[in-house]
């Protein structure tokens, strides 16, 4: 066998290695229904979750509380699935400030017995780059 | 009024430049057939050259417009309203320039103009390449010019054009239709996370190096073309070595900036944009091994074709990613979907197409060797080193693409809920901690080998001595650490394992260098390379492996919540003046600062006396830097960006008297929430790293307490919110910031001193009679949350009444982090550089000896130099 083949074939063992971890390591966009059942089955792995805050019929969002003064690293919010399955999240780190904004959360995280502790949160602000309204006060003048 | 004109002529110009772009490749394509070439007709060639020479005055006069319409603050034009504002300053109105994704492909439209210019110059001695290289250039700026062309033609829309007026965007806003004149006074402004200098230069740099990765992908498609398998590689391999050191570097600064400009942490996060650029970088480094290898022994060609292809085609990909929207939920920057992604897909999807059915056409035409590359030879490994290089950017690339592989699956029709690893630097760390073990060791290797020519005996002898040093050194760092004079014991098994692997490059490297200093130096550039490439795996090792975040929250309070292991406690909260054990420091909060032109440094809000226009403060107190007054009491100052706060924080060596001062910014921006920049303390062995995580909401007015009303008389003590202040009587005064008195007005202000924890405050709220009526300033303590007015004057009996309230006081939340030896990745980054640049001098002097033994006077001046 030439040298070439022995590398030839050492390289495709490494990509499908490279692949079979990879596709190992990837995480899944699951509802909070999932998450519950993967952490009773002892599964571990961090998911995602796409969610909105809960709101009261007002549009106040309930069930947040962050008070730096008493612990700066404890975040804790609710979080409505798609399928408006509620969940309370634990977020071990400060606020993210525009959080009350956010029209979409995605969190990153596991269940942990009955709340969810997210490591990530991404948010998805309106207009976060492209501006599609005049602002008023430009506008009016 | 609306000034359409200058946007009608950007308009024209890139309809002018897209039509040339088309004249130009097709003339190009003409003149490289057999058939003309052998006539030695030059009419084709000249068409395509003027062709093209329109096309690059047209691009030129595309940038003039857009920039014209940002520099005058035209904002009916969107882009000049989405993204600057009537403050920028002007080397921010570059950078906004190209913020916006049209902007950014004319960035990459003027570097193909400026590189086809010079390979046009270049192609006047040497007549082969010109016609079929030129040809695909053209034909890359044909889709590139596409994409700010701006046209509809029924449902479909062609381009996304930056010369956009505002009633044409944004039909539905109603002072459109009031007014189809009416014109916004300000714009939005440039995001404020861009506003610094690497934003004016790492944009131009990375799309310098897109734009060079052209040139090898056009030599070789050229090649192929036309016959002339082996030619294309000397002339493309100096412009390989360019496209790779530009793009390395543009790469780097990004790290950079994100290192300096963001709050995450580090400098990189293998966020999807990132790898995007990285994959192709590194594919393009393995095309240079190959191309290298093949100069010098003759095998490797087909290596080369794939390897050249492949980094252009990732380049496109790369582009694709970021501009069509496809990361929307991966990442937080990539760009919004303009509706260019049909247009992106087929731009990646011709080149595509294009080289891979050219290459496999000709495959059997490529010359191959059958010659067995022999163990110890240096050829050998470098294929090696090419082969680890390309898995490493497969496994980033395959990662990286989830999301796309999600958007295909819901083409075809199925469900896919693959989403990125949840902890994407602990996935990607793991392969490409052992890419770099590799890339050090055989890069060590590779280059005793290379200089060695040599048998197993000749190679023993030199690998022993780096090989001694690099287990020298390493037991040294090693035991080192372990004494603790390192701040960090190094007792990780694979860190070790890379640790030695870089010393062992640097050391063989090293010595290569030292044998060539006798012969020449000039052919050390690949050693000078490698050595910056293990420096800076030795630096990335170091300052993310043993990243140490110090602002753990030791404030002793009882973790009651759900969990108390293990969960991070990385963020203190730090009260105004009120110092905090940290590390070996003692950290305090002082208030917040702002900067103000003319003055160096950073001004203290207490002295500025805020005006309606919040690009403009009035003094309160004399402002002084270092000694030096720069405005006396009463003037008016200009503040750069109201909306930057700087949060003053001090660190003291508790053990010690070494002190110095940090200033951490945030800003509450409308759109975008806290955007907190770090601001690092550099020492030679480490950064200290420091960012504010949050902020009360400076939106949210401050809550007051009850007023509380004071009776006092001159030389009275009394005691506020816990503080001892003492009234010492009033005082008439001839000025009161931001009000003009005029004769008639009296304004008196009282003199009060509060004894603070670490100093003493004097407050001067003030009352004043204006035009008849009473008007009182009050005086903000913010240090200590003290609010006093100045109620009334009692005359009859000598005596004044003061209101106080108090609030809570101001708080940060500070996360702050060491990142030991990050110094050493920077040094290794400018190496590397270096290494590049000998490297691009030597293979193009290579390049120019052969059709020419006299050397002409330009040569000359770069072997001096």
């Amino acid at each position: 066998m030439k040298k070439t083949h022995i590398i030839g074939i050492l390289v495709i063992a490494a990509a499908i290695v490279i692949i079979m971890s990879s596709v190992g390591d990837a995480s899944t966009y699951v509802s909070f229904g999932e998450a519950i059942e993967r952490s009773q089955d002892g599964d571990m792995t961090k998911v995602h979750v796409v969610g909105r805050l809960k709101k009261d019929p007002q549009g106040h969002i309930v069930g947040m509380n962050y008070d730096p003064l008493v612990d700066p690293n404890y975040f804790t919010f609710t979080l409505v699935d798609t399928n408006r399955v509620e969940q309370q999240v634990v977020y071990y780190n400060p606020k993210p400030q525009d959080f009350e904004r956010s029209e979409q959360v995605v969190i990153t995280g596991n269940m942990q017995q009955n709340v969810f502790v997210a490591d990530k949160i991404l948010l998805k602000c309106p207009s976060k780059y492209v501006e599609k309204e005049v602002q008023q006060n430009t506008a009016s003048l | 009024m609306i000034n359409t004109l200058i946007g009608d002529i950007g308009h024209a110009s890139v309809i002018v430049a897209f039509v040339a772009a088309i004249v130009s490749s097709y003339a190009y394509f003409m003149a490289s057939r057999a058939k003309v070439e052998a006539t030695g007709d030059n009419s084709w060639r000249n068409l395509a050259r003027g062709a093209f020479y329109v096309h690059g005055a047209a691009v030129m006069m595309i940038i003039f417009a857009l920039f014209n319409i940002i520099y005058e603050h035209r904002y009916e034009y969107y882009y000049a309203w989405s993204h600057s504002s009537n403050h920028l300053p002007v080397h921010y109105m570059i950078s906004c320039f190209w913020e916006g994704q049209e902007g950014s492909f004319l960035l990459w439209i003027f570097w193909h103009v400026l590189l086809g210019l010079a390979l046009i110059r270049g192609g006047r001695k040497d007549k082969v390449w010109e016609a079929p290289v030129m040809a695909m250039f053209s034909f890359v700026q044909l889709f590139l010019t596409s994409m700010i062309l701006g046209v509809v033609i029924g449902d479909l829309k062609i381009g996304s054009s930056p010369f956009i007026l505002m009633r044409d965007f944004m039909t539905d806003a109603p002072v459109f239709a009031l007014d189809p004149n009416f014109v916004p006074n300000d714009g939005t402004g440039l995001n404020p996370l861009l506003q610094n200098y690497w934003m004016v230069i790492h944009p131009p740099t990375l799309f310098l190096g897109f734009a060079a990765t052209l040139v090898p992908f056009a030599f070789a498609m050229a090649g192929l073309w036309k016959g002339k398998f082996t030619e294309w590689v000397k002339p493309a391999l100096p412009w390989s070595h360019f496209a790779a050191v530009v793009l390395g570097i543009g790469i780097i600064m990004g790290a950079y900036w994100a290192y300096e400009t963001l709050n995450f942490g580090g400098y990189w996060n293998w966020d999807p944009v990132e790898n995007a650029v990285y994959i192709p970088w590194l594919v393009l480094v393995g095309a240079i091994h190959t191309m290298i290898a093949y100069r010098r022994g003759k095998s490797g060609l087909k290596a080369s074709y794939i390897l050249v292809i492949a980094s252009f085609l990732l380049i496109l990909y790369a582009t694709f990613l970021t501009r069509s929207g496809i990361l929307g939920n991966a990442s937080v920057h990539s760009f919004t979907d303009l509706g260019l992604s049909g247009q992106l897909f087929a731009y990646l999807a011709v080149f595509a197409v294009l080289a891979v059915a050219l290459l496999a056409y000709r495959w059997k035409s490529i010359p191959t060797t059958q010659k067995e590359l022999a163990t110890y030879s240096g050829e050998f490994w470098v294929f090696i080193g090419a082969i680890v290089l390309c898995l490493a950017a497969f496994q980033v690339l395959f990662t990286t693409s989830i999301p796309v592989y999600n958007s295909f699956m819901g083409f075809i029709g199925f469900e896919s809920n693959a989403a990125l690893p949840a902890d994407q630097i602990a996935h990607y760390t793991k392969f490409q901690l052992w890419g770099g073990v590799a890339v050090a060791v055989i890069s060590g290797i590779g280059q005793l080998l290379w200089w060695r020519k040599g048998n197993q005996g000749s190679f023993l002898d030199a690998i022993t001595l780096p090989g001694m040093l690099t287990l020298l050194f390493a037991s040294l760092i090693i035991v080192l650490s372990k004494l603790g004079v390192l701040n960090e014991t190094i007792d990780n098994p694979v860190y070790i394992t890379l640790l030695v692997a870089a010393l062992f490059s640097v050391f063989a490297n090293l010595s290569i260098i030292l044998n060539l200093l006798h012969k020449k130096v000039s052919l050390s550039g690949g050693a000078v390379s490698h050595i910056g490439i293990a420096l800076m795996l030795i630096g990335i090792l170091f300052s993310s492996g043993y990243s140490n975040i110090i602002s753990q929250n030791v404030s002793g309070m009882v973790y009651s919540r759900e969990f108390s292991d293990d969960i991070n406690r990385d963020n203190v909260l730090l009260w105004r003046n009120s110092p905090v054990e940290m590390d070996k420091y003692s950290v305090s909060y002082h208030g917040q600062f702002q900067e103000i032109a003319g003055v160096p440094g950073y001004v203290n809000r207490e002295l500025l006396f805020p005006t309606a226009d919040e690009y403009k403060a009035i003094a309160r107190g004399p402002i002084k830097a270092k000694d030096k007054t720069y405005f006396e009491t009463g003037d008016t100052l200009e503040v750069v960006s109201p909306e930057n706060i700087y949060y003053q924080v001090q660190y003291k060596e508790r053990d010690g008297d070494k002190s110095f001062t940090l200033y951490p910014r945030a800003q509450v921006n409308p759109n975008m929430g806290l955007l907190a920049s770090p601001d690092i303390k550099h020492f030679a062995d480490k950064d200290l790293y420091t960012h504010v995580s949050s902020i009360p909401d400076p939106n949210e007015e401050k809550e007051w307490g009850e007023l509380q009303e004071y009776e006092v008389t001159a030389g009275d003590t009394i005691i506020l919110n816990d503080y001892v202040a003492v009234f010492n009587g009033i005082e008439p005064i001839q000025q009161v910031p931001g009000v003009a008195l005029e004769p008639g007005d009296v304004a008196v202000q009282a003199d009060m001193k509060i004894f603070g924890e670490r100093k003493n405050y004097h407050a001067h709220p003030v009352l004043m009679i204006k035009d008849q009526m009473l008007g009182r300033v009050p005086e903000e303590v913010a240090d200590l949350g003290l609010r006093i007015t100045f109620l009334n004057i009692d005359t009859e009996n000598n005596k004044f009444k003061l209101g106080v309230n108090a609030s809570q006081k101001d708080y940060i939340i500070l996360k702050a982090m060491e990142k030991p030896f990050v110094n050493v990745l920077w040094i290794g980054t400018i190496v590397m550089s270096i290494g590049f640049v000998m490297a691009i001098i030597r293979r193009n002097d290579e390049g120019k000896k052969k059709p020419k033994a006299a050397a002409p006077k330009e040569k000359r001046k770069v072997q001096a130099a």
